[in-house]
């Protein structure tokens, strides 16, 4: 089952496909919704169908493929997976259907039937169809469908690639859907805000890619250097020996460009514009999976090939990355507008993921590609319920919420059960991550992680003050009376991800063993061993009898 | 591919027996379950269970929800039964049972498996729990009857249970963190349960926030004992600090974080100001949670924790200064307020401070402390559902100045609580007598100075409990009547529904006998001994018992008599005083001796400014330094460029509280 080309199936699917529902005339918009679909889920299959053939005690990359792409520069078509870039598609292959479910109706309004149904349950004002129904919308579905195709495609890719070139194509490549996602589809009535906050996107994102182009080249020529030929291939790339300088440079290079991505403190003021003026799905995947490129990049790229680097900087990326924690949390909690709100307690969870990973210790680094896949459920299904809410209600600002449990208490729920999963409650998945994570950075840098754990806190705060003022209280709005509960199909959207978040709370083992074996190889790999714990066995053993 | 040798980092459990690695005399040892034992999942999954099919079947299960919900909870309690009587019938050094369900966490050394421990102490509070629980259950059809959204009431009660469950069933301190953290949860959900209200959504979330400063302690503790013993397993953990190898500094600083903890889920002094306005929530919960059970979980803690406790001197010094200050503090709340479950409230952080005081006292007082929270658990659960009882009968008046006269028109909730008011007060041979007798005993027998004062600070909390007691159960039952059956206020009080007044007489029962039971030929200090270890039987005592026995008869009947004297033998003003005509003390406790007041100041304020101004510094300052050079540089607007030279100084501002922040955060990863 090995020599099945798994990755490249995965990739070619949603390219194909993104060709064909562009072929769909604009009439016939159900048509392309359900290709994309039916696609998006046989692509989720397909993923799992490969975790299952992983075989996580083998060491290196599996389903390994490699063509000479243009063979003057030694560049190769080469994709493999390893059990964090394994758990990565995974996640992003789950959410894409999940997005494309959730985004049924959102290109175009609810259907005609639909709005009716909702006008006619509505107060006798009939004010409460929400303005999402009157906007009758000149945005083609289609292309909507096969941005969401393409950049499925190039989420597969980046996490799929083995040689560093290909992967910094994936990198930009990413962008340009991305960019249209939110530029075109964004927010309904903010069009100056939101082309501003595509732009912004793109500039940040295409000014840390030139940075990384830049260690690409460099990594390039050193290997040049040493090997005599030169290459991209990222296996052949970690056996170089760089010295220290040049490890430091070509280290800060990716860096800045991960940084960027994730994003971490300071470089995150992108992110609230953009989260704030994505479609629902388009925040889902940007957040959910777009970001875990930069963290994935940290513990990928960054540690192995720039190990003497990762060590000298560890200090600066742990400091940036407690500050995240806080700075996010405490940002969060000073929010008004609801998607900014998400996006900003998604930059403390950065800064724990960053933690772990650069905490050098098994625990540290599998919680944090844990974390990853965590955060991808439990924000995406943050953003989701916002979308719910707002497609509702028209508003992102939690002051023109309150009181929403009681006409929704479905949605009540499950936004309850996001946030919690969020603040990292245990019995849902992120405890499991942000514990290891904490425990992780604990056995190396004590004072750092106690100060991290103090983080917990502000989680609370700014997930049940957000659900305070949304969803307790006297009802806010005559127009919210009518505000019908998740309908099935919004149901059946949030279902999965609900499981996931219980289930991977109670029995994360699956997980974590994919994840496990190769993060404590990349780190071994480095030269990090865990700090034993201070009172080593044998010690105990003799002494102490008291 | 690995470069380490593979000796040093164990990858796997069972490469290392843990239970073997130090050789101690205490070391404890848990047999696996086999038998009846291998059921004892069940305890957990029964009321989960109830709660899942409640809370997914939606409308549909409207109908008999509640009853499930309690056939859950007894149907646990029957499970907890059959498990106590088992083991009973084994010999008394082979008490303790653990079941290992499956493997939770296992990251190379970092292994954590989903496994419970029955033994003697989690089997008294299983049964406290479940036991007590079924009876609120039951109360609760009655006091519940008429809300449209019952069914998420039970849900959630059942949520509860679990996750109360949990906490003292867990084998290893991160599962007992996970049922800790839930048992959060499901506070949160009861205390909001009328969440139109807005004052029951502040409730919660404050209740949320200030345990949330606990857990950060309970889970800064689990941390350390991994980064020193490697593992969070009890008997890994125990045996090492049994065995005296972990250093007297680690041992203090775990045995505090584990005190901070406690203090957050019990209401105890820093962390009590939640307590109160917990009482938002339903007056059952009131009972289950912030009486009978979760509150007590603090105890729990440090009794399980004991052989970390009895290690170090300096941290059971804090435990007792805070369960004394903390009995004071309750009591003298206790007497300002006129809310009678307001007054319930601090009574019971009142109560809780005398587990601390004993546990605190390390092994001569580890078993009095579960005592005393038993009988507690007993008198209080009864105490807030004869409260119920009378709010149920009275409109949902909750003011004491509004009752009066109420014993004829309720003789089965009178009787039951005048039984537990009797024996929270110490009234012999009632259970609070024997229990709280003891403890105040064993802080006396501490010696020394610190022995008076402790001693003296209970003893003095035994009158003031009299006192506040004795004041709540006069202007409630007794007394002029100060309600009127006509009008536009009219109230027509009437004894609660059988199935609301069967609860409260196992309740009075309980409250009455459990004290004599536990004390007398000290079979709970011997049931719990293999697990907290001997006290020192008979040793010196600094006071005669029976002279101390007098003189807490004393000081509990001044108490007496001082409210007697002024609420029954006076009338009773049927609207408070006001602050200006009452005194200084009484002023600083109506307003809880003013911790919401240095809570907002301390914590609110400057963290609502800093927030502020954060939000303010990312707008305009890292982002508008970013936008700023953008425009200089010809990029996005016009509008940007014309207001640049703002930018330029909130460019700087940021520049240096970004250099700053980066500045400390390195500093901190220094000295980690």
């Amino acid at each position: 089952m090995n020599s099945f080309p798994w990755l490249t199936t995965l990739l070619v699917i949603p390219v194909v496909a993104a060709v064909v529902v562009l072929a769909v005339p604009r009439r016939f918009a159900t048509l392309a919704k359900q290709i994309t679909l039916v696609v998006t889920l046989v692509e989720f299959g397909l993923a799992l169908l490969a975790t299952i053939a992983y075989e996580p005690s083998r060491a290196g990359f599996q389903f390994a493929q490699k063509y000479s792409w243009i063979r003057q520069f030694g560049v190769s078509y080469s994709v493999g997976a390893d059990g964090i870039s394994l758990v990565l598609i995974l996640l992003a292959t789950l959410l894409v259907p999940v997005v494309v479910l959730a985004s049924w109706d959102e290109v175009t309004g609810p259907a005609p039937a639909a709005a009716a149904r909702a006008a006619r349950a509505a107060d006798p004002g009939g004010a409460a169809a929400g303005p999402a129904a009157g906007v009758v919308s000149r945005r083609s579905v289609p292309a909507f469908f096969a941005l969401l195709l393409v950049l499925e495609a190039g989420m597969v890719g980046v996490f799929a690639a083995t040689d560093v070139f290909l992967f910094y194509v994936f990198f930009e490549a990413m962008l340009i859907p991305m960019y249209f996602l939110i530029g075109s589809y964004g927010a309904v009535k903010e069009q100056a805000q939101r082309s501003y906050a595509a732009v912004k996107f793109l500039l940040y994102s295409l000014f840390g890619g030139l940075l990384m182009l830049a260690a690409v080249i460099g990594l390039y020529v050193v290997s040049a250097d040493q090997l005599g030929t030169g290459t991209f291939d990222f296996a052949t790339l970690r056996q170089l020996d760089i010295t220290p300088g040049v490890q430091k440079l070509l280290f800060l290079g990716f860096f800045i460009a991960f940084a960027i991505k994730a994003p971490l403190f300071p470089f995150h003021t992108w992110l609230p514009d953009a989260g704030a003026q994505s479609p629902t799905g388009g925040a889902i995947l940007l957040v959910g999976v777009l970001d875990k490129v930069g963290t994935f990049g940290l513990i990928r790229y960054c540690i192995p090939l720039f190990p003497k680097a990762s060590s000298y900087f560890a200090p600066m990326v742990l400091a940036l990355a407690v500050i995240g924690i806080f700075y996010g949390a405490l940002l969060a909690i000073g929010q008004r507008d609801m998607k900014r709100l998400v996006a900003y307690t998604s930059l403390a969870h950065f800064g724990f993921i960053a933690m772990g990973t650069f905490a050098l210790t098994s625990q540290g680094g599998t919680g944090a590609v844990l974390y990853m896949v965590n955060h991808g459920l439990s924000t995406g299904l943050l953003f989701l319920v916002v979308g719910f809410l707002v497609a509702r209600r028209g508003s992102r600002d939690v002051s023109a919420y309150g009181g929403m449990a009681r006409v929704t208490p479905v949605l009540a729920g499950v936004f309850l059960i996001a946030g919690l999963s969020s603040l990292a409650l245990p019995g849902l998945n992120s405890f499991v991550s942000e514990f290891l994570v904490l425990v992780g950075t604990f056995t190396r840098y004590r004072a750092l992680a106690i100060v991290a754990t103090c983080g917990i806190v502000l989680a609370a705060v700014y997930i049940l003050y957000l659900y305070q003022r949304t969803m307790t209280g006297p009802l806010v709005g005559e127009q919210a009376r009518g505000v019908l509960d998740l309908s099935l199909r919004e149901k059946i959207v949030v279902a999965p991800v609900v499981v996931l978040i219980i289930a991977l709370g109670v029995y994360p083992k699956p997980l974590i063993n994919i994840i496990r074996p190769t993060v404590t190889a990349t780190f071994e790999d480095a030269g990090h061993t865990d700090p034993a714990p201070t009172i080593p066995v044998n010690a105990s053993q003799a002494g102490g009898h008291s | 591919m690995s470069t380490v040798p593979m000796s040093r980092v164990p990858t796997h459990p069972a490469a290392v027996p843990m239970v073997t690695r130090y050789a101690m005399p205490h070391e404890p040892h848990y047999a696996s379950a086999t038998g009846i034992f291998s059921v004892m999942w069940l305890l957990l999954v029964l009321p989960l269970a109830g709660a899942a099919i409640l809370l997914l079947g939606g409308r549909r299960t409207n109908r008999w929800g509640h009853l499930l919900a309690t056939a859950a909870a007894a149907t646990s309690f029957v499970v907890a039964l059959l498990l106590f009587f088992a083991l009973l019938g084994r010999s008394g050094d082979d008490r303790a049972v653990s079941q290992h369900l499956f493997s939770w966490i296992p990251v190379n050394s970092f292994q954590v498996d989903a496994g419970l421990l029955f033994d003697q102490l989690s089997a008294l509070f299983v049964l406290l729990i479940t036991g007590v629980g079924t009876l609120i259950h039951v109360y609760s059809i009655g006091y519940m009857a008429h809300d449209p959204a019952r069914r998420k009431f039970f849900a959630y009660m059942n949520l509860f249970l679990a996750s109360m469950l949990l906490l003292v069933l867990g084998d290893n301190f991160l599962v007992l963190y996970a049922g800790w953290e839930l048992v959060g949860l499901s506070s949160y959900l009861l205390i909001k349960f009328w969440e139109d209200r807005p004052a029951a959504a502040t409730a919660a979330n404050k209740a949320f926030y200030m345990n949330r400063v606990g857990d950060v302690g309970l889970a800064l503790a689990v941390m350390f004992m991994f980064a020193t013993v490697g593992s969070t397993n009890f008997d890994t953990v125990f045996g090492a600090a049994a065995a005296g190898v972990i250093g007297y500094g680690t041992l203090t600083a775990i045995a505090l974080l584990l005190l901070l903890g406690a203090c957050g889920k019990s209401g105890q002094f820093p962390l009590q100001a939640w307590l109160p306005d917990a009482m938002e929530g339903p007056t059952p919960i009131s009972a289950l949670i912030h009486a009978a059970t979760m509150v007590t979980a603090g105890v729990y803690l440090i009794a399980r924790a004991n052989p970390i406790f009895t290690e170090t001197q300096a941290a059971r010094t804090v435990v007792v200064i805070i369960g004394a200050g903390t009995i004071l503090i309750g009591c003298v709340i206790g007497c300002a307020y006129d809310d009678i479950k307001k007054v319930l409230a601090y009574s019971t952080v009142s109560q809780i401070g005398y587990m601390f005081l004993a546990v605190g006292l390390g092994p001569a007082g580890y078993a009095l402390g579960i005592m005393h929270l038993l009988a507690h658990g007993f008198f209080k659960a009864g105490l807030f559902l004869g409260a119920g009882s009378v709010i149920h009968a009275m409109n949902d008046e909750q003011d004491m100045r509004k009752y009066g006269a109420l014993w004829r028109l309720m003789p089965v909730t009178w009787a039951t609580f005048g039984i537990c008011y009797l024996a929270i007060i110490g009234f012999p041979p009632l259970s609070g007598f024997f229990t709280k007798d003891k403890i105040i005993e064993a802080a006396f027998d501490k010696g020394g100075t610190s022995g008076y004062l402790l001693g003296s600070a209970a003893l003095l909390g035994a009158g003031i409990t009299a006192f506040y007691m004795t004041r709540l159960f006069l202007m409630t039952f007794h007394g002029e009547r100060r309600w009127s059956d006509k009008g536009p206020r009219a109230v027509h009080p009437h004894e609660s529904p059988r199935v609301m007044t069967g609860p409260m007489i196992p309740l009075a029962i309980g409250a009455a006998v459990a004290g004599g039971l536990f004390v007398l030929g000290g079979s709970v200090q011997n049931w719990l001994a293999p697990v907290v270890g001997e006290s020192a039987e008979e040793g010196v005592h600094t006071m005669s018992p029976v002279v101390l026995t007098a003189l807490t008869l004393l000081v509990a009947a001044g108490g007496f008599a001082g409210a007697y004297l002024r609420y029954q033998l006076r009338p009773v003003e049927a609207v408070a005083p006001p602050d200006a005509e009452v005194g200084l003390v009484t002023v600083a406790a109506r307003h809880d001796l003013y911790a919401n007041t240095f809570n907002e100041a301390v914590f609110m304020r400057p963290g609502q400014y800093a927030t502020r101004f954060l939000v303010w510094l990312d707008t305009v300052g890292v982002d508008g330094a970013v936008r700023g050079s953008a425009a200089a540089v010809g990029g996005l607007s016009g509008r940007l460029r014309r207001t640049q030279t703002g930018f330029v100084r909130s460019y700087a501002l940021s520049m240096l509280g970004g250099a700053v922040l980066v500045v400390g955060a390195l500093y901190l990863v220094k000295v980690g």
